[in-house]
């Protein structure tokens, strides 16, 4: 799975902090070359944590930090990692880092720990972080390596959190659950009902459609699977230099 | 460079710096870590007696929850003959803190019946107190647990208040609405524990249950497994404490039976 087929670009001496090349190692990720939509790497938390916003947040934040500083120990350790055991080493290396944040997670927001569980701990077979390490940190300096950890945890997080935007609002009818601005939108409030929008409902702000029943079909992974497949689809016929003609 | 010599050089260097910093993080975030773990257990007790509260759980910040916890509960460990258990033999069977709170369900589902140890919480209030006890099962894919509050009655003798579940890896819209739905927990209020002749038969869980006014609740559609399970959790469970409820009762008015 975690195979990227990526031509890494030359590297120029002394280059500058945020020349282009720096700045298409943020952005490309984002489009051209998502880990999700375009890789199809790390669906399987992608599937798992996005019920709600909230969480998908997290865990987001999380990838970003784990691939960013991944890459760059990586790097600064290149040159000196036995090739014999560098997989290993690589695995070390990703597995302090998600374990950092677990204990930074359990000791100030035990909430979201208990939510995200188990897939924290996953981050460490994340297809992305490995990916990213053997593909580009394996063969650059420590800047741009973590410049292209950055890149890739927002393309990662950036598809996370618009699945669990459309998710949350369809499967749960809220934004932000659990969080301290959790808002009710849409379906039934307290309120009675009208067809548009119910007043002075819990949050302050109206809720939206009252006859709308949740769908349960939002709450269960395979859902996630029809969004990301939607949002490729999205993606190709906008970027059409994504579409493989061969 | 690559020789066995400098791998195994490498190794033990970068095993021994992520161990220590590893370990230091650990000392560092474990009391924190502690007192987080402490307040979300306290949350999921007071959940049970969540009517009875100014507001709902979720919405205390975590000093209203110690203080409601401090001034207003009592904790003790029982065992299976309904004798109240020292906090130095609590803490022997493993349950560091030896306290009602400290007590891991799990650890005590893989005992044998008889040598169980229960925890249970005393809720004091204005219109008397509450006995809120934790049960742990079995759902559809993994362990489904709660607390329980039930009042004890002269008359009908055990009566459920209120009750709050949680769950393991139940499915999100189906089973996990024992969790998450509030009108499923909210059938469980005014639950009789025993029929009119004076015999245990719990709060039944089936389909149509709730047409019994008294002893039943609905399932959940589309989540018969885990609905039948938490029948069967609270069955076994609550019938754990009845040696300690039966003398309470048999104290507080020398043995009336309803």
């Amino acid at each position: 799975m975690a195979e990227t087929t990526i031509q890494e670009p030359k590297v120029k001496e002394a280059a500058p902090l945020f020349g282009k090349a720096e700045r298409k190692l943020l952005a490309d990720p984002l489009n051209d070359n998502n880990p999700i939509t375009v890789q199809v790497l790390g669906i399987c938390s992608a599937l798992a944590v996005t019920t709600l916003v909230y969480p998908s947040v997290v865990m987001s934040i999380a990838v970003v930090f784990v691939c960013a500083f991944a890459n760059l120990f990586t790097s600064l350790l290149r040159n000196s990692i036995p090739k014999q055991i560098r997989m290993i080493v690589q695995l070390v290396i990703i597995a302090t880092l998600v374990t950092v944040v677990e204990l930074t997670l359990k000791a100030f927001n035990y909430t979201v720990y208990k939510q995200l569980s188990v897939f924290i701990g996953l981050i460490i077979t994340n297809c992305i972080v490995m990916g990213r390490l053997e593909a580009f940190a394996m063969a650059n300096k420590p800047w741009r390596s973590f410049l292209d950890g950055i890149g890739n945890g927002l393309g990662y997080g950036a598809i996370l959190i618009v699945v669990a935007l459309i998710r949350e609002i369809f499967g749960k009818g809220t934004l932000f659950a659990g969080s301290p601005i959790e808002l009710k939108l849409i379906g039934a409030s307290n309120e009675s009902a009208s067809f548009f929008i119910n007043t002075a409902a819990e949050s302050g702000i109206g809720t939206w459609f009252s006859w709308y029943a949740n769908n349960n079909l939002m709450v269960l992974p395979a859902a996630a699977m029809f969004i990301i497949g939607i949002l490729i689809w999205i993606q190709r016929s906008w970027n059409t230099k994504l579409v493989d003609i061969s | 460079m690559d020789n066995t010599r400098y791998i195994i050089i490498f190794t033990v260097g970068m095993t021994s710096v992520v161990a220590l910093l590893l370990a230091g993080l650990f000392y560092a975030t474990q009391s924190k870590a502690k007192e987080n773990e402490a307040i979300f257990n306290k949350r999921a007790v007071l959940r049970a007696v969540e009517t009875y509260l100014e507001k709902s759980v979720d919405d205390m910040d975590d000093g209203e929850v110690l203080s409601i916890f401090e001034n207003q509960v009592q904790q003790k460990v029982l065992n299976m003959t309904g004798e109240e258990v020292g906090t130095a033999d609590v803490e022997a069977a493993g349950h560091k803190g030896g306290k009602a709170e400290n007590i891991d369900m799990a650890k005590e589902k893989k005992k044998d019946e008889a040598e169980r140890l229960l925890p249970l919480f005393t809720f004091n209030y204005e219109g008397g107190s509450i006995q809120i006890i934790s049960v742990r099962g079995s759902g559809l894919w993994d362990e489904i647990w709660g607390n329980i509050a039930i009042q004890l009655d002269p008359k009908v003798k055990g009566v459920v208040v209120g009750a709050a579940f949680d769950h393991k890896a139940e499915t999100p819209g189906l089973g996990a609405e024992i969790k998450d739905n509030p009108s499923f927990r909210a059938m469980f209020k005014d639950k009789r524990l025993y029929n009119d002749e004076g015999d245990y038969v719990s709060v039944k869980v089936e389909k149509g249950g709730s047409k019994d006014k008294y002893h039943g609740v609905d399932v959940i559609s589309g989540a018969t497994v885990t609905s039948v399970g938490v029948g069967e959790m609270l069955y076994r469970g609550i019938k754990y404490y009845e040696p300690y409820f039966n003398k309470l009762t048999k104290a507080s008015d020398g043995g009336v039976k309803g």
